[in-house]
């Protein structure tokens, strides 16, 4: 399965995820310049003494040039270490461990949500082209693509929760306390991201079904007596399935962002709350310890997705 | 004699195509015809509202829909519906200045890219691609705070983080352009580069720009309420549609309308502006024409 050409790919792959890790962390750490004004002073927060923006600078390096400061918050951020909270005096690590979990279950559920609802839907359009269930459900889909994901969220808490009292309304319950009942609270927030993510896997699936329905190769399985169904079940799917891969890491980056503003809806302290409260607060090293490692996992996601793309679809093989 | 007048092909006026094509794509015509009458509530919105949008009635507050406010009023018993008006200016002027700031940065990025070639567009498609494995939000929220809270700034933050996507578009068109004919020849007269750029590249690459713009236009649009929700965007006295829903969802409960409301003209926008996104695309890409 694994032939020197995909290995060859893979390597490369890996390569080009180098330079990119390199330059978000670079931008990570530049955020802090756009500050306006004397670094320190903002650091150090309203009505600070003197002694206590010294106390900042000679933190933080700011007397230093910058790619120096720079390449010691990398050095230091590589071995784990992000500073600590301006406020709280917490290890930013710390936060990120504490808060990031949440998040993460949230947005893989909303992505299973995603696959599991987007596919069917997307093989119900694919099936009659043109009809009216294919243009029902591609209108579904464009208005999962517009609606405010964070109000689609207040109103299935509304609705499904005080109304009907179906799952909590508000909070959350980390997977450290048993998943079901993490799994419970996350529910609705997980619902009201996945709006997104199933027009995406529909669209996608829809169209590159219709597309591969239409090749030569389908002809001739038509030719020799194939059902449509068949047609589209053993040899649509395969073909089409791997595509899925490339839409799951887009989803993945999406849906991330959008959970900083549905978190706030159902007020859960993941990791989007606490770059809110932080930015809120001023409190820059959270900012960009909680950034650095929301990008580093989209870099992760993308870099995994596209090294499965290579080993499992059978096309790169003969390129 | 200028190039155009060479060519055997008879084109219509602009007027005569655009007339042609309102008649033609019926859902491109309505979301167009939807956008420009928001633009003209948004204009003039002072004397379109019953009442200010910081005018305080004591006696509702909280109130149901009536005849007196016809969408309610809010806990501070202002009128929603001039809220609502008065909240259109903000919400417009916000996706706007995000696409705008966006298009002015990433399209002369995508092109010098594009045209350049070599170690320049090897850098710069580099910075593109780490730009872009940023979650858009979480990248805008961390920029606003940076750079200071309020509507300008977000949204400032929000086309700067959607920039790199049409830098990429644009550097993709120009890769193309820069190998046609006209371009060779008008490198062979001895044209500058920015004329080069300017009267021969971005011309023919800018069609693509136009639909994605007009999509963004959407993104931005929810981004600004996502902002505004925060408490990073628009900030009291003023208003806007995202705004609104913060206030609303905290009284959601009792008067579910004022969380309705804006988050309906929201979604409602936002369907009007991908449509004549993707109307634009069709109307501009000849294989599309007839499907």
């Amino acid at each position: 399965m694994l032939t020197r050409k995909k290995l060859g790919m893979i390597a490369s792959r890996l390569l080009q995820a180098l330079p990119i890790a390199v330059l978000a962390t670079f931008v990570v750490y530049s955020l802090m310049q756009l500050i306006p004004g004397d670094i320190a002073v903002t650091l150090a927060g309203e009505n600070a003494s003197d002694e206590r923006i010294a106390e900042i600078r000679e933190l933080y390096g700011l007397n230093q040039p910058f790619l120096v400061q720079y390449g010691s918050w990398l050095w230091n951020a590589v071995q784990g270490d992000l500073g600590v909270s301006l406020l709280t005096r917490e290890p930013v690590a710390e936060t990120i461990a504490r808060t990031y979990p949440t998040t993460l279950l949230i947005v893989a559920y909303a992505i299973v949500l995603s696959v599991v609802i987007g596919v069917p839907l997307g093989i119900l359009a694919a099936s009659r082209p043109g009809s009216l269930l294919d243009s029902g459900i591609m209108s579904i889909a464009s208005l999962g693509v517009t609606v405010p994901n964070f109000w689609f969220g207040m109103i299935l808490a509304l609705w499904l929760a005080l109304g009907l009292n179906l799952f909590p309304a508000t909070g959350f319950a980390s997977p450290g306390d048993g998943l079901g009942t993490a799994l419970w609270y996350a529910t609705l927030p997980a619902l009201a991201l996945c709006t997104n993510g199933i027009a995406e896997v529909s669209r996608q699936l829809r169209s590159s079904l219709v597309e591969i329905q239409s090749s030569q190769f389908v002809r001739t399985l038509h030719a020799k007596g194939l059902s449509p169904a068949s047609i589209l079940w053993k040899h649509g799917l395969k073909n089409v399935g791997v595509n899925l891969l490339t839409v799951i890491s887009l989803l993945f980056n999406k849906t991330l962002a959008a959970t900083v503003v549905v978190e706030a809806v159902f007020a859960i302290p993941g990791i989007g709350s606490a770059i809110v409260n932080a930015v809120l607060q001023g409190d820059f090293p959270v900012v960009q310890g909680a950034v650095l490692a929301m990008v580093a996992t989209v870099i992760v996601v993308n870099l995994v997705t596209d090294v499965l793309y290579t080993v499992l679809d059978p096309r790169i093989e003969q390129a | 004699m200028s190039a155009t007048t060479l060519l055997p092909l008879q084109q219509d006026s602009i007027v005569v195509r655009f007339g042609r094509w309102l008649r033609r794509d019926i859902r491109g015509a309505l979301s167009l015809a939807f956008l420009l009458l928001l633009i003209v509530v948004a204009l003039l919105a002072p004397w379109i509202a019953p009442y200010s949008p910081t005018e305080q009635d004591y006696a509702n507050m909280l109130a149901e829909p009536s005849a007196r406010h016809w969408l309610g009023t809010d806990d501070l018993g202002r009128d929603v519906f001039s809220r609502l008006i008065h909240g259109t200016a903000s919400s417009l002027y916000a996706a706007f200045l995000a696409v705008g700031v966006a298009v002015l940065v990433g399209v002369p990025v995508g092109l010098v890219a594009g045209f350049m070639g070599g170690w320049v567009d090897l850098a710069i498609s580099r910075c593109i691609d780490t730009l872009l494995s940023f979650p858009a939000i979480v990248l805008a929220v961390a920029v606003t705070g940076a750079m200071g809270i309020g509507l300008t700034t977000a949204m400032l933050a929000v086309g700067l983080v959607f920039s790199p996507q049409l830098a990429r578009l644009v550097r993709a068109r120009t890769l193309v352009v820069r190998q046609e004919l006209y371009v060779d020849a008008a490198r062979c007269f001895g044209a500058s580069l920015p004329r080069l750029l300017l009267k021969h590249v971005l011309p023919n690459a800018i069609q693509p720009v136009l639909v994605q713009a007009t999509l963004l236009l959407a993104v931005a649009l929810l981004a600004e309420a996502s902002l505004s929700f925060l408490g990073l965007g628009v900030q009291p006295p003023d208003v806007s549609w995202g705004m609104m829903i913060a206030r609303g969802y905290m009284y959601m409960e009792i008067a579910p309308a004022q969380m309705y409301v804006p988050g309906l003209a929201i979604l409602l926008t936002a369907i009007a502006f991908n449509t004549l996104g993707e109307s634009l695309r069709v109307a501009l890409d000849p294989t599309l024409r007839g499907r």
